[in-house]
């Protein structure tokens, strides 16, 4: 390593240590907008250095130059424009696709680096082969399966899980062709092989993501963001480049951290969720229901005396909210109640949303403060002082009967919305969450019923509020 | 295995620590900016990309080359962008209106 190069890696420790600070300043909302911008400065540090690199190393064709610069600033142009435009509820598609592209372009750079060497004559055997494989595996399973999990989340791909017969045999099958043919390459130098493996894999990507549900789309996505980073490391393994194995590791990290919370709040496990579960009828037992259980339905007016009154009010969003786009319709009852002085908070359960921590990114949007949005091990306690717990949109996370044992839920961290006084729920119907099985909570004694689409549900209640303390 | 695969290794598990222990922290109100956080920093795969034009002189490793570069400045560029925006959502108190502990003003007739 001559001096230059020596200068040129450690310009990307700098970008690396700026990652790292900033992912230790999202530790607050307070100052996760300065992390970000830490973060930024740390890539533009790294994209100056690398082009000194090629500069320096004087060897970019003409056309090496249009190439790469061209296909950058179209790259960029599509990235800001997605980044513009898309809603907040369509965030964890955008995050999807930016898994796809950087799980791709991982893997495009262990493939050239191979074609190159092996054209090069120096052949390639032993390390460096495993890091390039891994990469381009890990690379290619990431692109197709972030492709498949966006197509689901963006309702283009049914969010079913898709089963057929055989299926699991083909996905094992692709499994041993894409690692069989891999280790073959580790003896033998070829071309065709390494196109093997990254069909192969690609394959696999498409088939391991076909399976699963939408309601498992946080754990998948935080999965398929590990498997990026990783896949980002290997390249750097690849290329010896530091920056992007620190920046790969960071996000196989985050990625890792997040799988598991994700699974954890789902009370399954990882091998569970990939070979599928809920919704395919392998584990849920519909519990007989009560029968001759009374289901109470309630009028605005009704809901407003006892909102009105009330001393503090748990709000519990789920999915259900975003997907009648009623989360402005939330806050602004949470402000006509506020402006009485009534305590006002949100209940979030970790998978509220399609992805890791959306359903809190969808209620600051709605100008939400973000104080009043509380984690479920915080909010829980407080529910027996709540007077009364609005449900919006919410069903299997606040499902008493995933405390007790032979439930398809059970053992399932949940909200405990029944400790409340009194427990309003907002749902267009009877019908059964994600996991098939009907919610104990709306037979309730302490439980009404208000039959109506989200958003035309909150308007009315807020208007019937208003009515009242006129 | 030679000293600069085990440097490579060596770097690359103290990173891995280094993000569970940073990482652990985030609260989960910012898990989603973090994912979308963590998807721009994974953009770092550009500099893997533009170094394809170093030794690319073939019509494949151009094509290569430009579809890494595309792919990997979408996810810088719309990576940070959004994560940007996301976070500029997030308020200690709402813009307009009363908010939490405006009950202790008391200042209602």
């Amino acid at each position: 390593m001559n001096s230059f190069t020596t200068n040129i890696q450690l310009v990307y420790i700098v970008a690396a240590a700026c990652f790292v600070v900033g992912l230790h300043l999202m530790n607050s909302p307070a100052t996760a907008r300065r992390g970000n911008q830490v973060s930024t400065a740390g890539m533009a540090i790294a994209v100056v250095a690398t082009l000194i690199l090629l500069i320096h190393a004087g060897s970019v064709t003409a056309t090496g130059w249009t190439v790469i610069i061209v296909g950058a600033l179209l790259g960029s142009v599509a990235g800001l424009y997605s980044a513009r435009r898309v809603q907040m509820t369509a965030m964890p598609q955008l995050v999807s696709m930016f898994n796809a592209v950087g799980g791709g372009a991982a893997a495009l750079v262990a493939v050239y680096g191979y074609m190159h060497d092996e054209s090069s004559g120096a052949g390639v055997l032993g390390t460096t082969t495993v890091t390039t494989v891994l990469d381009v595996i890990i690379g290619s399973v990431t692109f197709t399966g972030s492709l498949v999990a966006a197509g689901k989340l963006q309702g283009t791909i049914t969010g079913q899980p898709v089963i057929f017969r055989g299926g699991r045999v083909l996905n094992a099958a692709l499994a041993v062709i894409a690692v069989g043919t891999a280790i073959f390459m580790f003896t033998t130098a070829s071309q065709p092989a390494l196109l093997i493996v990254i069909l192969a894999s690609l394959a696999f990507g498409v088939m391991m993501v076909l399976p699963i549900g939408g309601a498992d789309m946080p754990v998948v996505i935080s999965l398929l963001n590990a498997f990026t980073g990783t896949a980002v490391a290997m390249a750097g393994f690849v290329i010896t480049n530091w920056a992007l194995i620190v920046a790969g590791a960071l996000v196989g990290a985050s990625g890792g951290i997040l799988t598991k919370l994700m699974a954890d709040a789902m009370n399954r496990s990882l091998a569970n969720i990939i070979i599928g579960g809920f919704g395919t009828g392998d584990s849920a037992l519909p519990v007989a229901a009560a029968a001759d259980a009374q289901i109470r339905s309630i009028a605005a007016d009704d809901v407003a005396i006892q909102l009105a009154y009330a001393s503090k009010v748990i709000i519990v969003p789920g999915y259900g909210l975003a997907a009648a786009q009623a989360q402005h319709g939330v806050a602004e009852l949470a402000q006509v109640l506020e402006s009485r002085g009534i305590e006002v908070s949100y209940a979030i359960h970790p998978v509220a949303g399609r992805m890791p921590g959306h359903m809190n990114v969808l209620l600051a949007e709605a100008n939400v403060p973000y104080p009043l949005l509380r984690e479920m091990e915080e909010v829980n306690p407080e529910f027996p002082r709540a007077d009364v717990a609005l449900v919006i949109g919410a069903n299997d996370v606040t499902n008493p009967a995933a405390r007790r044992p032979g439930t398809a839920i059970s053992g399932m961290p949940i909200l405990d919305v029944d400790q409340a006084k009194s427990i309003i729920v907002i749902k267009r119907s009877m019908a059964s969450g994600y996991a098939g099985i009907d919610n104990e909570l709306y037979v309730n004694a302490k439980t009404s019923m208000y039959f109506a689409d989200a958003k035309k549900a909150l308007a009315e209640m807020t208007a019937a509020v208003k009515t009242l303390v006129a | 295995m030679s000293t600069a695969l085990v440097t490579d290794l060596t770097i690359f598990v103290l990173a891995l620590l280094v993000g569970i222990e940073v990482i652990g922290k985030v609260p989960a109100t910012l898990h989603t900016p973090l994912m979308s956080a963590a998807n721009s920093i994974h953009g770092i795969v550009l500099a893997g990309a533009l170094l394809i034009g170093v030794t690319a002189h073939s019509v494949v490793g151009y094509i290569l080359a430009f579809i890494a570069a595309f792919f990997a400045a979408a996810n810088v560029a719309g990576g940070y962008a959004v994560t940007g925006r996301m976070l500029k959502m997030f308020r200690r108190r709402a813009e307009t209106g009363p908010v939490k502990g405006a009950e202790s003003e008391g200042a209602r007739p």
